[in-house]
């Protein structure tokens, strides 16, 4: 279930712009690893080459290893669209398929899989609308739209969409910037559930989120605009947060930094 | 750079606006630049509905003069004879033939259009798109008469080997039976407005599937969908509506279309069974081939056979609305 990602030497570009520069980093199965830094320091970058989204953009590249496990995802033959199925995202703007209703929105997945029995659909749909804290508010109108909900209860949908699948990894890049508090505490508590079985990656502008949520924490920085973003420090998030052993990470979180 | 995130901050208070702004805004316009914005555009949407009153006032005051005077039934006669002690004269033939001929382009152009459309938008080398897209637009620009001539003198001419094929193999079905004659027919009619249509469908799907958001997109690739899937998932249910309101401008070209027409069609006042064998003929085209010899009377009655068609497109518009609103909620429009 819950995989451990090993990268080394990761070096992603934009066409010709280096992004981020020589990462290594090692993120345990069942726990919640957050990347927190300024803007433009290459975390969401970081995180979509960890599903093999980034190459998705026009010029996205990826130099490096990244290990689930032992299995290469960039390695030959490794096919980006099985490594998504593999590790599941969730995305900074709620995004549930508006044009499906709730049910077919977690089904979404499943049915791209093909690897499920047709009796077994709705429980797997309920199980994950379960999992994601979601399923007392949609199980009258599961039939109805996923864009009528508001958005906390949408970037839940998309929580229970991904879990769905049952990911190894389950990456989620700044998932509550677009949510009101009330709605960040419910996808907060959220993630203290899903670690119990899942591998969480979490990207957020939060520091606060990060250590509330998180066992461990890294830090992205970047020594000037147009630079290459790079890791300057992971630890446990205690430690990030009281004794940082980098000055750079205590001025940023402290805010005394620039 | 943004550390504001670390302690929550009260936002800063809003300039709130005083009692006379809050009453103008609730009162709407007072300033000149909107009272004449409002103007225009209130008076441009007034403009559209009495051009169109007009048009169907005239048209419905010229047809009743004929249609009142017409010994057969306007509407099931095999006939057009306004010259006749008494005259008679049907649309049977020209709605058939109009709807038929509309259809086949419709069934040829619609598929083509949308695999033309998604492969510029997500299959075709960014290098390729604009070429492509400029051949496009070329295509909608040639005038219908140069169709028609081309139709005339290279597609007929070409279309003796599809007829006889068909014949070959699905004449057993009657509908493409093919006995004899030059292949002018419904189908030849078909080919060539598919071909006329083409264009504009492509374009508006082109941008309507351009405009599916980045994000459900993603959604998708996320899940481990393939490109086809992505498609599948996000891109064609997003741009179900457009492609619909697209195929809808296309028909609208089609069920008008004149020139065209009536430089390939031989025309006759009989329904054809096969597709195939020629004769048949479309409002658009009966009206042109006969109005500059038609007498006052003979124009009242071609009148009347446009207003039908103008009935038939309102009928189409409205069904395709129809057909988009039942949706409504699943567009993607509240996304």
């Amino acid at each position: 279930m819950a995989k451990r990602i090993d990268v080394s030497g990761l070096t992603a570009y934009y066409g010709s712009h280096k992004a981020i520069e020589d990462i290594s980093m090692t993120v345990e199965p069942r726990s919640v690893t957050a990347f927190i830094g300024p803007s433009g320091c290459g975390k969401s970058t970081f995180l979509r080459t960890l599903n093999r989204m980034h190459e998705v953009t026009s010029g996205g590249r990826v130099e490096g290893k990244v290990l689930l496990d032992d299995e290469d995802l960039y390695g030959a033959g490794i096919d980006p669209v099985s490594v998504r199925r593999e590790v599941g995202m969730v995305f900074q703007r709620p995004n549930p398929f508006p044009t499906m209703s709730i049910f077919d929105n977690v089904a979404a997945g499943l049915r791209l899989n093909g690897s499920y029995k047709k009796s077994e659909l709705g429980d797997i749909v309920e199980r994950s609308l379960k999992g994601a804290n979601l399923w007392n508010e949609v199980k009258d109108r599961l039939n109805k739209p996923g864009s009528g909900l508001s958005g906390g209860q949408q970037q839940r949908l998309c929580i229970a969409r991904a879990i769905a699948v049952e990911p190894n990894v389950l990456l989620m890049d700044e998932p509550c910037s677009a949510l009101d508090p009330i709605s960040t505490l419910a996808i907060e508590d959220l993630i203290g559930e899903l670690k119990e079985r899942f591998t969480i990656v979490i990207v957020t502008h939060n520091m606060q989120q990060a250590a509330r949520v998180s066992d461990r924490t890294a830090f992205f920085n970047l020594a000037a605009v147009g630079q290459p973003g790079k890791l300057i420090e992971i630890d446990e998030t205690e430690r990030i947060f009281s004794n940082p052993s980098v000055q750079a990470t205590e001025d940023y979180i402290s805010g005394r930094f620039g | 750079m943004d550390i504001s995130t670390q302690k929550p901050q009260s936002p800063p208070p809003l300039p709130q606006p005083s009692v006379t702004e809050q009453k103008r805004a609730a009162r709407g316009a007072t300033r000149p630049g909107d009272r004449i914005f409002l103007g225009l555009t209130r008076g441009s949407g007034i403009l559209l509905l009495v051009i169109m009153a007009a048009i169907a006032v005239f048209l419905t005051y010229r047809a009743s003069l004929a249609i009142s005077k017409d010994e057969g039934n306007f509407l099931t006669t095999f006939e057009w004879n306004t010259g006749a002690v008494p005259p008679v004269f049907g649309i049977a033939v020209l709605a058939f033939g109009t709807v038929v001929s509309s259809i086949i382009a419709m069934v040829i152009a619609v598929p083509i259009a949308v695999a033309i459309a998604l492969f510029l938008t997500h299959y075709a080398p960014r290098r390729l798109r604009g070429p492509i897209s400029y051949v496009i637009d070329l295509l909608a620009a040639v005038p219908s008469i140069v169709y028609g001539l081309w139709g005339a003198l290279i597609l007929v001419p070409h279309l003796n080997g599809l007829f006889g094929w068909l014949n070959d193999y699905l004449g057993w079905t009657g509908v493409f039976s093919w006995q004899d004659g030059p292949p002018r027919s419904m189908l030849t009619v078909g080919v060539l407005l598919a071909i006329m249509i083409l264009p504009i469908i492509t374009n508006v799907s082109r941008e309507v599937f351009r405009q599916v958001p980045q994000m459900h997109e993603e959604a998708a690739l996320a899940l481990g969908a393939t490109r086809w899937e992505v498609i599948r998932m996000a891109v064609l249910p997003f741009g179900r509506s457009g492609v619909i309101s697209a195929s809808m401008l296309g028909l609208g070209r089609a069920l008008g279309e004149t020139m065209a027409v009536a430089t390939v069609l031989s025309p006759s006042f009989t329904i054809q069974t096969s597709l195939l064998d020629p004769g048949g003929g479309t409002f658009a085209q009966n009206i042109a081939s006969k109005f500059s010899e038609a007498t006052e009377f003979g124009r009242d009655a071609l009148i009347a056979s446009g207003l039908v068609l103008f009935v038939i497109t309102l009928l189409v518009n409205g069904a395709a609305r129809a057909i988009i609103a039942r949706r409504k909620e699943y567009s993607g429009a509240n996304a």
